[in-house]
């Protein structure tokens, strides 16, 4: 197969030409990649193949003379997937390959039938295999981004916070799972330690639903918090949540659940032995006195 | 043989655990708190673990056991200063130890056990074990 190698080394830049105009607009994307960038890019994977027929055939792409080919598209279609190309983009980028090609086959081996034929499909399916690591790689980019996009998701939605001296609040946004409650276990208890604080408010206002299961992690979180002699208040009960809790048969009653996170706060104050109360002499703002007057 | 040291405060029992447990030693120790509360007459049991960094269902539910007996022999046991790890793993252990009173310092769970002392005025700390 060092014929096939031949021709298209020797016409190198004719196919080339070919090539890019045939990907057509949807893949040279001029605004997502460079007109210079894409030619070099298309100059390298000629060269690839061509030592990739060369040393190990064009029937074993697992071949160790394949290995820089198939690094190449994956970069280039990782590349691609980063920058927001579509797959179909990526896979058309190596397929449109196929015409300039096969018009070049054709017109050096028009003298057999039989070799024509035979060139033909191994070129097919040679690109058809190059297509599909394109895509794979392409997918694998995607998959990444989307699982480093859910770390981030993960360390972003569980903050600590202290809300007083002995004091700290948890608000948890989005459902409870499993690795989700072990990164706010872990988060909480540590912060406990750390700020030596007694009392943790667990807010669930931003959990759109309790199951039985997203109830078992709380409780699970908030026997740890026991064990290491920290209270824990679960406040942001909405009343859906709260008739929900109640239907499924959870079992709360060891827990102390408020509906607000400033209930829960002023239990926590009341039972570390504070209080919050009003300066006798502070100024009453004639806009809140308005309020007051209407709400009575 | 290695043993914990059982120390004596006034009423109360101090027992710091710094080794790694063994099954031995935990065995030793149940021994040794038990025979102490009844010489001494001791109304409460500290045992600080803070330099706890392994644990498993024996030594949990040794831990459980200690509180239970300590009972019994009317006197009142708080765990302190359990490393988050350690709750972790006996909450994934399915041992929430829930006979056992906990405090996050030596300092609050002596307050704790000070509070629970016949004599003085607050008994808040005793109703809360019983709720």
């Amino acid at each position: 197969m060092n014929e096939l190698a031949e021709i298209i080394s020797q016409n190198e830049g004719q196919i080339r030409a070919e090539w890019i105009r045939d990907m057509g607009s949807s893949v040279q994307r001029a605004d997502l990649i460079g007109k210079d960038e894409l030619e070099e890019q298309c100059r390298s994977l000629l060269s690839a193949i061509v030592t990739g027929i060369r040393t190990s055939g064009p029937g074993d792409l697992t071949a160790a003379g394949w290995s820089s080919t198939r690094e190449f598209l994956q970069e280039i279609s990782a590349s691609r997937a980063r920058q927001g190309f579509s797959p179909a983009d990526v896979a058309t980028f190596v397929l449109s390959l196929k015409r300039p090609i096969f018009s070049l086959i054709r017109r050096e081996m028009a003298s057999s039938q039989e070799k024509l034929f035979e060139a033909i499909w191994t070129v097919t399916e040679l690109l058809d295999r190059l297509a599909l690591i394109t895509s794979e790689a392409f997918m694998a980019a995607r998959e990444e981004l989307i699982s480093r996009q859910q770390e981030e998701l993960l360390e972003l939605s569980t903050p600590v916070v202290k809300l007083w001296d002995g004091i700290l609040a948890l608000p948890i946004i989005g459902t409870l799972d499993s690795a989700r409650t072990q990164v706010v276990m872990e988060n909480l208890l540590q912060t406990v330690v750390a700020t030596n604080s007694k009392y943790a408010i667990i807010d669930i206002t931003g959990v759109p639903t309790v199951d039985t299961l997203v109830a078992q992690h709380l409780l699970k979180t908030i026997t740890a918090a026991r064990l290491m002699g920290a209270e824990c208040i679960i406040s942001g009960v909405r009343p859906q949540i709260a008739q929900t809790i109640v239907h499924l048969g959870i079992n709360l009653e060891d827990v102390i659940t408020k509906a607000k996170l400033s209930d829960a706060f002023a239990l926590a104050l009341q039972r570390s032995g504070r209080k919050v109360v009003r300066e006798s002499g502070a100024p009453v703002s004639p806009i809140s006195g308005l309020f007051a007057k209407r709400e009575e | 043989m290695e043993r914990i040291p059982v120390l004596r405060m006034g009423s109360l029992l101090l027992i710091t655990i710094q080794v790694d447990m063994h099954d031995k030693l935990a065995l030793q120790l149940q021994d040794d708190v038990t025979e102490r509360i009844s010489e001494w007459g001791s109304t409460g049991v500290l045992i600080d673990i803070s330099s706890l960094e392994i644990v498993d269902s024996f030594i949990g539910r040794m831990l459980a056991n200690i509180a239970a007996m300590s009972r019994v022999l009317g006197a009142d046991t708080v765990v302190v200063g359990m490393q988050p790890a350690v709750a972790i793993t006996l909450v994934e252990l399915g041992m929430s130890l829930p006979g056992v009173r906990t405090a996050l310092s030596v300092e609050a769970g002596m307050e704790l056990l000070f509070a629970a002392l016949p004599g003085t005025q607050s008994g808040s700390g005793h109703e809360r074990s019983e709720a």
